[in-house]
């Protein structure tokens, strides 16, 4: 224990002398957060529009007013030419076009529905399709409008009850959408994005600092005295406990204040949560140290390994999206856990009990991992 | 300690299809300087290693301070010191940081610490410098204030790897004054070098060429037994291809 | 047309390259994995809501929009609960993404005046992922909704014929492919060619070399020149692997999509070199890499992120970005079948910007060397 001692000293005192390292702990992680959380989105903006009105009615004009209304759209250009509207589409000048077709609203009136054609630039196929869900609801809630606004026909009058007025609709549908009220990508990405912060300064910044000793030669001397492999290990492991949890405090800080992140659930759950999280992150770290020979090795060692997990922790597309398999690796990742326990209780308030199953499993992993690691840890080379 | 404080049998290790220590065998008394010679990448580091506990041996024994080097190493690094190639002192810490963290690394009370850092810094003739960083001493100042370090726990037994390397003479001879000092206080010494003058400071030397010792004995002995007036040229005629007759003179009297 | 002492000194800087094996086998393999990762794992099309119902009064109706539901092929009811309050719990779990909850009289109101009153509950945590689940139930809601009032009274309906171009399947790995590209290059061409100039400043060998009868920009060409082959050996992997993995179409002209991938190649390898030239250590050049280029590639060149999400004083410091303009052009050969008539005015950008991060980073070393 009194040997730790000693380590750790030296290590602070090492770590509080290295000027670029502690700016780059300390500063990168809240530029990362800051410019990360701007950048990192789907969000869906005004998507402009190509409008080729060949009908000119009430009905379709009606149509495009409630596209524009709607502040999804924005009409950037209208003709009635398809061909230069495609040329809009191929040069990237609008994203979608809307072509009425002539007699639109006559059909309506005369055989209670008529076609519109839509066509999307699905170069994006996420957000093609979410522009799509959205122009479905706008033509659907127009033709709901039109249904009590134009005059039926004579035949589709003769079809109703005339003691039973027409009804908009039977089902009175409404929504909801829970913990993100104004639908900001904020919420979904930021907390995420510290798991990513802890991530790095556990796997990167501590893998390079061992693998400096390294390639300097202090380890090995080291690796002759008496301390135990166990006292090395606790060494070089704590300082970045450390520094990894006060990065997450500045994080969090900034996710409150510049990005008014929900902190519905409590800080005190994310920390202890973050300090298991902790063993397995750092256990990856000291495993990559083992294997590195250079700091350059190790940085590109654990930047694959970094792209990987957060590739597949469900941090930038949903797990859910993945094919089966990839679901099951995921399980085998603690960030993914790590994610999923961060967004249940800041987004959604979750508590103790709500995680109860991602949290044994980061203790788990924590737990192997770091076995694991420590035990490829050898002073002495076979 | 009661026997000799080396004792190494039959110490091989191999890389593979390299064999880069070839069955070497020899003991070091206590409180003896004791050189091991040859050119780089004989095999000198590769030994010094295994004897220290860093490298596994492939076959062979050794025994270090009375305990075996494999079965025994914790007990092995207890009693021992070493100053590596790289001099190994932490760059980014103060003289008397140093100092202090293996100090208290090899277990000494915080008086112990006190005492020793105070008695080193004198010797030195460093006491004004102890809260500067290593980094900005000087070469020949690095050199003497590692091997210290490598003292403060007094071992029983010090390995310098190539302690003299890139500095001036009157330098190396200031630190071979220290070994000499620390020998005579019974801490026994085993020294590798390139350089073969050095191997006169020696109190015996043993030389390796190719993983193997080509010969051992005190400088005098080599030097009779080669006819040479130099160890550099003991060194020459070994490290030439040699007729069978020149080999047998170069027998190994290193064995007790 | 190269004097033998530069074909030598290529030589020699390649076999070095070759003997780092362990570097090299990441820079070649890492490309193929992130195909296939990206390929499979990053996907954002959503195949499977799981469902929660709350109908405290079942009846014919209600039990029939749920079979509805069940049937539709994308949802699966996981829970069924008496009460509302029962679902804050599914939720925080992370049990359930949606909830239908029936109003008490559903059946009953269903066709007569009063309209039947049905919950939807969507957990907006992803905001797109919500959008979409949303639509999906409204969907089945709705094509429910037209066969019961069949018999009744008919409400108008427009039929929406949509058609999505470029990307009929809604593939995200379409769109990923060429943002990859520039991935690799970037990581192989600039962030290599930076370590490697930046090491040997370090060792002080680049002193060694300037005596030699090599001159500066000989020596730079020559160190930087075999990241260039093996950056054209990632490219060509990237393409084969999506092609033949995922079936990523290539509609334009294959000659063209290679030469711009060179002009880009050309790009990386300049900003490594500007690096390599305005840092001090092998360290700060590496780390100053990876801030200055890989994160501005990923997150600022619409290679995963649309930077029409960006906001909006963020998007024009996109245009300093070089492989926002690759990723355009790559894509605009790739999906829309497009050729230099439609894409003149990236390629002349990205040329322009090439030849000033050549100029600055030559000029850069020239004054650190001179």
């Amino acid at each position: 224990m009194r040997t730790l001692r000693f380590l750790l000293r030296k290590e602070f005192l090492q770590i509080f002398r290295d000027r670029t390292m502690l700016r780059l702990m300390i500063a990168a992680p809240v530029i990362q957060l800051l410019v990360l959380s701007n950048a990192a989105s789907f969000e869906v903006r005004e998507a402009s529009t190509y409008v080729v009105d060949l009908d000119n009615s009430t009905a379709s004009r009606g149509l495009v007013q409630r596209m524009v209304a709607s502040g999804r759209f924005e009409v950037a250009d209208a003709s009635p030419s398809m061909e230069l509207a495609d040329q809009a589409l191929l040069s990237r000048d609008v994203s979608i076009v809307l072509r009425i077709p002539p007699d639109f609203e006559r059909h309506l009136t005369r055989a209670g529905e008529a076609p519109v054609q839509v066509v999307l630039d699905a170069e994006d196929g996420a957000g093609a399709a979410v522009l799509q869900s959205y122009v479905r609801r706008i033509i659907a809630d127009h033709a709901r409008e039109l249904t009590t606004t134009l005059r039926p026909d004579r035949r589709t009058a003769a079809l109703t009850d005339p003691a039973t007025p027409p009804t908009a609709s039977t089902i009175d549908v409404r929504t909801r959408g829970w913990y993100n009220d104004e639908l900001r990508y904020y919420d979904y990405m930021v907390p995420g994005i510290l798991v990513l912060l802890v991530t790095i300064v556990a796997t990167s910044i501590a893998a390079m600092n061992v693998v400096r000793e390294k390639e300097i030669g202090t380890l090995e001397q080291l690796n002759v005295t008496p301390v135990t492999r166990a006292q090395l290990i606790a060494s070089k492991l704590l300082p970045f406990w450390i520094i990894a949890l006060v990065d997450l405090g500045i994080g969090l800080l900034v996710a409150r204040l510049v990005f008014d992140i929900p902190m519905r659930g409590s800080l005190l759950l994310v920390f202890f949560a973050a300090v298991l999280y902790l063993f397995a992150a750092l256990g990856i770290g000291l495993w990559i140290s083992t294997i590195a020979e250079t700091q350059q090795q190790a940085m590109f060692i654990s930047f694959a390994i970094n792209m990987v997990y957060l590739l597949m922790s469900g941090l930038f597309t949903p797990i859910q999206s993945m094919p089966v398999w990839a679901q099951a690796i995921a399980e085998l990742s603690p960030v993914k856990h790590f994610i999923v326990i961060m967004r249940a209780v800041l987004v959604r308030g979750a508590d103790l009990a709500a995680i109860q199953a991602p949290l044994i499993a980061l203790a788990a992993y924590g737990a192997i991992v770091l076995m694991m690691a420590a035990r490829q840890y050898s002073k002495t080379t076979r | 300690m009661s026997g000799p404080a080396i004792e190494v049998r039959e110490l091989t290790r191999r890389f593979g299809s390299f064999t880069a220590v070839d069955a070497i065998s020899f003991e070091v008394g206590a409180g003896e300087v004791f050189g091991f010679l040859g050119a780089n990448g004989a095999g000198k580091t590769t030994a010094i290693r295994m004897l220290i506990g860093l490298l596994a041996p492939t076959s062979g024994a050794a025994r270090v301070a009375g305990f075996d080097v494999t079965s025994e190493a914790e007990r092995v690094r207890q009693r021992i010191g070493y100053m590596s190639q790289r001099f190994s002192l932490y760059e980014d810490l103060t003289v008397r940081e140093n100092i202090w963290l293996y100090a208290g690394i090899y277990g000494l009370s915080d008086d112990q610490i006190q005492e020793r850092t105070d008695r080193l810094l004198e010797q030195l003739q460093m006491h004004g410098y102890r809260d500067v960083l290593v980094r900005t001493l000087p070469l020949g100042w690095r050199q003497k204030l590692a091997f210290s370090v490598a003292m403060v726990h007094e071992p029983e037994v010090v390995f310098l790897d190539e302690p003299t390397g890139g500095v001036d003479p009157i330098t190396r001879r200031q630190f071979w004054e220290m070994i000499y000092e620390a020998a005579a206080g019974g801490t026994t010494i085993l020294v590798t070098t390139h350089y073969m003058d050095e191997a006169e400071y020696c109190d015996r030397v043993s030389i390796m060429v190719d993983g193997r010792i080509a010969a051992g004995g005190t400088p005098e002995e080599l030097k009779h037994g080669f006819g040479a007036t130099s160890i550099d040229e003991v060194f020459v005629q070994l490290a030439r291809p040699t007729r069978a007759g020149d080999r047998e003179a170069a027998t190994d009297p290193s064995d007790r | 047309m190269m004097k033998p002492s530069l074909r030598g000194f290529i030589v020699k800087e390649t076999r070095h390259i070759l003997r780092d094996r362990q570097t090299l086998l990441i820079l070649l393999l890492l490309p193929l994995a992130q195909v296939l990762l990206f390929g499979y794992a990053l996907r954002t099309d959503i195949e499977q809501v799981r469902l929660a119902v709350v109908d405290p009064v079942p009846d014919a109706a209600s039990h029939e929009l749920r079979s509805r539901f069940a049937g539709s092929g994308v949802y699966e009811i996981v829970r069924n609960v008496p009460t509302t309050e029962a679902l804050t719990d599914l939720f925080e779990q992370g049990a359930i993404d949606q909830a239908v909850v029936f109003g008490p009289d559903f059946g009953s109101a269903l066709g007569r005046e009063k309209p039947a009153e049905l919950l939807i509950i969507t957990d907006a945590t992803d905001p797109n992922s919500g959008s979409t689940m949303q639509a999906y139930a409204r969907g089945v809601v709705e094509a429910f909704e037209r066969e019961v009032s069949a018999q009744g009274p008919r409400p108008l309906r427009i039929v929406p014929e949509l058609r999505m171009r470029f990307n009929p399947t809604l593939e995200s790995v379409n769109l990923f492919i060429p943002g990859l590209i520039a991935l690799v290059l970037t990581l192989v061409s600039a962030l290599m060619s930076a370590i490697s100039l930046s090491r040997e400043k370090e060792r002080g060998t680049m002193e060694v070399l300037l005596v030699s009868p090599l001159r500066p920009w000989q020596i730079i060409v020559g160190k930087v020149l075999p990241y260039l082959g093996l950056g054209l050996i990632n490219v060509v992997t990237v393409l084969l692997a999506a092609r033949i993995v995922f079936d990523v179409p290539i509609r334009g002209s294959v000659a063209l999509l290679l030469a711009e991938c060179l002009l880009f190649i050309v790009t990386s390898l300049a900003l490594g070199i500007l690096i390599a030239a305005i840092t001090s250590s092998q360290r700060t050049a590496m780390i100053g890499s990876l801030l200055a280029l890989m994160l501005p590639t990923t997150l600022l060149s619409g290679m995963i992120f649309p930077i029409s999400s960006l906001p909006g004083w963020l998007q024009p410091v996109t245009h300093t970005v070089p492989a926002k303009w690759f990723i355009l052009i790559a894509r605009g050969i790739m999906l829309r079948g497009v050729g230099l008539d439609y894409l003149w005015l990236e390629t002349t950008i990205l040329l322009a910007l090439t030849a000033a991060i050549l100029v600055f980073a030559i000029r850069a070393f020239d004054y650190r060397l001179g």
